[in-house]
């Protein structure tokens, strides 16, 4: 026990110390007066083919065209997410970005504690205060948000449109208001151009292990396909490689989210539902370099090309020409203001 | 049509249960207490996915993913038996050990944080009775408690076992080698829990981060609820993937709340250790390791 306890301690004291060793990389990145930027991934990292690979895609751009100098920063499970975030603000970056709603509260936090280095949230979870009015983040903190539920209204009536069926599918992961909005747009959209159509909604579970249940995904989506559906659409993280398992395996269709995600079941995925997380890291780096950035809320809608649906070469064979004009003259209408599009069910 | 929809839905749910729960009942019979059965499962799934993908046979993998889950079995036996570490913390180590590692193998193999490519499978994943049936992981699942049934109440090493289990003095007084029946148990139990990891990979023809979703524990919940014994396990099972299946079924209509549903598991387990439902009473020995 006591060897164990020695043991234990001992790897405590190189952990700690190991903590204070700076790479001499390091040192030079952060100097000065270059564009130097910190990216921080949600859990997953790169490789996640979605929201950590747009904002990657997003970065590796203004590295090449702005010249920024990016540090990427992979956090493990649980706090080191903080960690990681406060070493490259400590570091003197001109602007700190988080991949993920989750980073909100210590975006919040040391936002507060950095005032002179600008911060950036993907997907930053602006709370309401008690009479239901968004409070606005710190002046040195842009919450980069994006409108899921325009781009869930343009595949919800995609999918009413080609699906050849009254009835239509979706699959979300955790049972919670961020999956709802893109619910409550799919919905909204079937029904402005089929208003008799009926959507099954269903929700993989009540926890976030609902993002990471393919097994689950598959049998939600084969028990709604046998119900007549003919297409779904997943808001369900790796949930919803079961979702285009199911297709594959029954020949129907599904429809992605965050990416393109034609390539989990070419020929089986109908079309994605993209948000242009690259786009918003660009954006934000941008802003920084010309001496624009400035904090508040930033929201990446259709009109901004913050969301959309994929249509190339892969999926032109399943939509038609009169119906793909139909889906852009309603995105015109919602760009327009003419049609409001709801964020909750 | 509907019933037999029903009841394939419900058995395709139910049998990563019976795997991880045979195993759990394997080794806590023989009094190693078994939370380690959801890092078992993401092993053999993770090993299924990289023995289907490097020789293109959904056999090998399944060979791959039960070496995983044998592997990690022995490192659970290492640890409580050889060095006697607490069997709950250990439990728990393992879990999370696995969730790290096939994260960093999965980025290492196949340069992604999400999911493996495609790999081979069994066949048989359509919806209806006859697809079912064409997967043999379905007939092993199925098997698996009755079969464990028979080992550990009708042959000398389910005596051994269940003798350890409860009484590993008495049991060595008899001349019995507690530690390597215990061995035996554990690994056992790793490469039967493993199975239902594979399961999940070969149908859906691929591995995905942590994937097995807390299956595990539910399956853990079941050995509990079936008071260690591996029929009332296996009806366990059932009696739950029939739940989940009527909550999919059902969750359209929005009937019952599905927070509701999920729950019940977690629910019977309390009742049945409670003492409602009659008594409840573990393995003597489980959770102490053998002087």
């Amino acid at each position: 026990m006591r060897k164990l306890l020695g043991l234990l301690g001992g790897l405590l004291a190189v952990h700690i110390a190991l903590s204070f060793v700076r790479p001499s990389g390091a040192a030079v990145a952060a100097t000065g007066g270059g564009l130097d930027i910190g990216v921080v991934f949600d859990l997953g990292g790169r490789g996640d083919k979605s929201f950590n690979d747009g904002a990657y895609a997003g970065a590796e751009r203004a590295m090449r065209d702005l010249g920024a100098r990016i540090r990427f920063v992979e956090p493990g499970e649980g706090s080191d997410r903080e960690a990681g975030l406060r070493m490259l603000a400590a570091e003197g970056m001109k602007l700190v970005i988080g991949v993920g709603f989750i980073f909100t509260d210590d975006l919040t936090q040391l936002a507060r504690e950095y005032p002179n280095v600008a911060f950036a949230g993907v997907d930053f979870a602006v709370s309401v205060d008690s009479a239901g009015n968004p409070v606005p983040p710190p002046a040195n903190l842009a919450a980069l948000k994006f409108r899921e539920e325009q781009g869930s209204f343009l595949v919800g009536a995609l999918a009413a449109l080609v699906g050849n069926s009254k009835k239509l599918g979706f699959v979300g992961g955790m049972d919670s208001p961020l999956i709802h909005k893109f619910e409550a747009g799919y919905r909204a959209g079937a029904m402005a151009v089929c208003g008799d159509c009926e959507v099954i909604a269903q929700y993989a579970g009540v926890t976030p292990e609902a993002f990471r249940n393919p097994g689950k995904g598959k049998e939600l989506a084969l028990s709604q396909y046998q119900q007549g559906v003919n297409v779904i659409y997943h808001a369900s993280g790796s949930t919803g490689l079961g979702v285009f398992e199911a297709a594959r395996t029954l020949g129907k269709l599904g429809i992605g989210v965050d990416a393109d995600q034609y390539n989990e079941a070419p020929g089986f995925v109908l079309t994605s539902m993209v948000k242009g997380v690259d786009n918003a890291v660009y954006d934000a780096i941008a802003r920084v370099k010309d001496g624009r950035f400035a904090g508040g809320i930033f929201q990446f809608g259709l009109a901004e090309n913050g969301v959309g649906y994929v249509y190339d070469d892969n999926n032109r064979a399943l939509i038609p020409d009169a119906i793909r004009a139909r889906l852009e003259a309603l995105k015109a209408e919602i760009v327009a203001g003419r049609i409001q599009v709801p964020a909750t069910r | 049509m509907t019933l037999l929809l029903f009841l394939s839905q419900a058995i395709r749910i139910a049998v990563p249960y019976l795997f991880a729960a045979g195993g759990g009942v394997l080794a806590e019979r023989a009094g190693i207490v078994s939370l380690s059965l959801e890092g078992y499962m993401l092993g053999g799934a993770f090993g299924a996915a990289i023995g289907a993908h490097v020789t293109g046979s959904a056999w090998a993998g399944l060979a791959a993913g039960v070496a995983c889950g044998a592997l990690l079995g022995s490192l659970h036996a290492l640890c409580t038996i050889r060095f006697r570490a607490d069997q709950i913390v250990t439990g728990v180590a393992i879990n999370l050990f696995v969730v790290g590692i096939t994260r960093f193998f999965l980025q290492l193999a196949f340069d992604s944080s999400s999911n493996s490519p495609r790999v081979a499978g069994f066949g048989g994943e359509g919806a209806g009775a006859w697809a079912l049936a064409a997967n043999p992981l379905v007939w092993l699942g199925i098997l698996t408690m009755p079969v464990l049934g028979v080992v550990i109440y009708r042959t000398t090493f389910g005596l051994r076992a269940r003798a350890v289990g409860e009484h590993p003095a008495a049991a060595e007084s008899l001349g019995i080698r507690v530690s390597a029946v215990r061995y035996a148990a554990v690994i056992g139990s790793g490469a039967l829990a493993s199975l239902g990891g594979v399961y999940l990979t070969l149908d859906q023809h691929q591995f995905t981060d942590s994937m097995t979703a807390g299956r595990g524990f539910i399956a853990l919940a079941a050995v509990i609820f079936g008071r260690w014994d591996p029929k009332r396990a296996g009806i366990a099972c059932l009696l739950f993937a029939a739940a989940e299946t009527l909550q999919i079924q059902l969750q359209g209509a929005q009937l019952i709340p599905s927070q509701f549903v999920a729950m019940i598991p977690y629910v019977l387990t309390i009742v049945a250790v409670a003492g409602v439902v009659g008594r409840s009473t573990p393995p003597a020995a489980l959770g102490r390791a053998a002087d």
